[in-house]
């Protein structure tokens, strides 16, 4: 989905934060992509490369950490491990599992030049 | 490049006053912008305040485009855009850290680690929430309709607006790729509608719906009504200010939607089922659609309308007018705050 505007998103953040600390370049973009965030890191990798051809972090490597899901059950009344939004509890099979963890998308840090 | 989907030419449109302009930097960099507005806005860097200044470009129309810029203390660049305009650089420009006005830093060639820690989405989030701030200011109900193409969007917002607008202000934004058709639909009923049209882009944004609220200019207490992009993946999650994201399903659709396209009935709070008149003559499973989309969304308020027949667009009004009416009583609450206020500072000028 949008990865384009989300690569955006972070070239943006990047850029600001590369003048701000007066870099040459950027070497390394560090991101953590929740499991539950709707963000496919394989699209989001490519529409990377596309937006920092020219720029300041162009050639920049992406590193993209997976933050594992994780959700408290109601039933269970316990934080459970969760591989999709809609997911199941994997203890009792409820339904009723409020997403604590994995749906961020952040820019975590840079490595500058 | 584009700013929602990276394309080259598929340009973001809001319609009335576009207009291109050029303006050349101190260092020597070229910006072409193509300016959908005419209005004054700030921009801030950061959110660390440590140079603001002010200038104004005068378009060849005549219109005259304040900014204020917000520097960041070490940002030496003269110039640098906060927001979503499509910027095409010329050839020969002068790019951070390849050419003469970034020469390189001594003592800055060692690589070394940035924390950032920011959302990807912050920027929209930030843009996000000072719209929702205006509206609550003002007391509007804003709601963002979201659904896949062709489930009755606007057949629905038209009847909507029929049934409401001789008791409510109503204002209407159409998302859609290319056309003006839908606003054309929208202004048919008398309501003031604004097309965007997002090019190749999949989604509203919420400095699009900045833009198109500062030329609507959304009455206190009225109702703003948003219809998203037809796509039922990328506008999950951009968040436009609104006070409710409403999806739309249809009952010509598969029951298993909300569970192919979880993110959607996630983000939202309220679901209707459209088209429910064509239920006699179709297999699908209305309870169904609605247990997998309570599966996603435990919290999902349901309504069960047809929007052609009328049916169950009772219950879809009251919810609307109730939420009108929450607004308003915030928007009283405001001005008495404000009356408490000058009548204390009356009191405190008069006792000098």
């Amino acid at each position: 989905m949008h990865e384009m505007s989300l690569a955006e998103g972070i070239i943006e953040l990047v850029e600001d934060t590369a003048r701000r600390e007066n870099a040459a370049r950027v070497g390394l973009v560090v991101l953590e992509i929740g499991q539950l965030s709707s963000v496919e890191p394989e699209a989001l990798r490519f529409c990377f490369d596309v937006v920092t051809r020219g720029g300041i972090a162009d050639g920049a490597a992406l590193e993209i950490v997976v933050v594992p899901g994780a959700g408290w059950c109601m039933p269970c009344a316990a934080t459970v491990p969760i591989s999709e939004r809609y997911g199941a509890c994997p203890v009792c099979g409820s339904h009723q599992v409020q997403p604590t963890a994995g749906t961020e998308m952040r820019v975590r840090e840079i490595a500058i030049e | 490049m584009c700013t929602v989907c990276g394309c080259g030419d598929g340009e973001v449109k809001i319609e009335g006053g576009a207009h291109a302009h050029r303006h050349v930097h101190a260092d020597g960099t070229v910006h072409e912008h193509g300016h959908a507005h005419d209005h004054e806005h700030a921009h801030s860097h950061d959110g660390e305040i440590a140079d603001a200044h002010g200038h104004a470009h005068t378009h060849a129309d005549g219109t005259t485009h304040v900014h204020e810029h917000v520097h960041h203390g070490d940002h030496a660049h003269g110039h640098d855009h906060d927001h979503d305009h499509h910027h095409h650089h010329h050839h020969g420009d002068l790019d951070y850290g390849s050419g003469p006005a970034r020469a390189h830093v001594p003592g800055m060639s060692q690589a070394r680690m940035v924390q950032i820690e920011r959302d990807i989405l912050s920027k929209n989030d930030g843009y996000a929430a000072k719209n929702r701030a205006w509206f609550d200011e003002h007391g509007v109900f804003a709601l963002n309709l979201v659904s896949s193409p062709g489930s009755g969007k606007t057949t629905l917002l038209v009847k909507t607006i029929e049934a409401l607008q001789a008791r409510l202000a109503i204002a209407v934004v159409e998302g859609d790729q290319q056309t003006a058709n839908d606003a054309e639909r929208i202004r048919a009923t008398g309501a003031p509608a604004l097309q965007i049209n997002t090019g190749k882009g999949c989604h509203l944004d919420a400095h699009m719906v900045g833009h198109a609220m500062e030329r609507l200019q959304p009455a206190d207490g009225s109702l703003f009504l948003i219809e998203n992009v037809g796509n039922l993946v990328c506008p999950a999650a951009f968040d436009l200010g609104e006070q409710h994201k409403v999806a739309i399903l249809s009952v010509t659709e598969g029951e298993d939607k909300p569970l192919k396209y979880p993110d959607m009935f996630a983000a939202a709070d309220v679901m209707l089922l459209n088209k429910c008149d064509l239920l006699p003559y179709l297999q699908f499973d209305a309870d169904l659609a609605e247990a997998n989309a309570r599966r996603v969304n435990p919290k999902l308020t349901v309504f069960r309308v047809s929007a052609t027949s009328g049916e169950g667009m009772a219950d879809w009004l009251a919810w609307i007018e109730a939420g009108v009416a929450g607004q308003r009583a915030r928007l009283a609450d405001n001005v008495a705050a404000l009356k408490a206020r000058i009548a204390d500072l009356e009191r405190q000028l008069a006792a000098k």
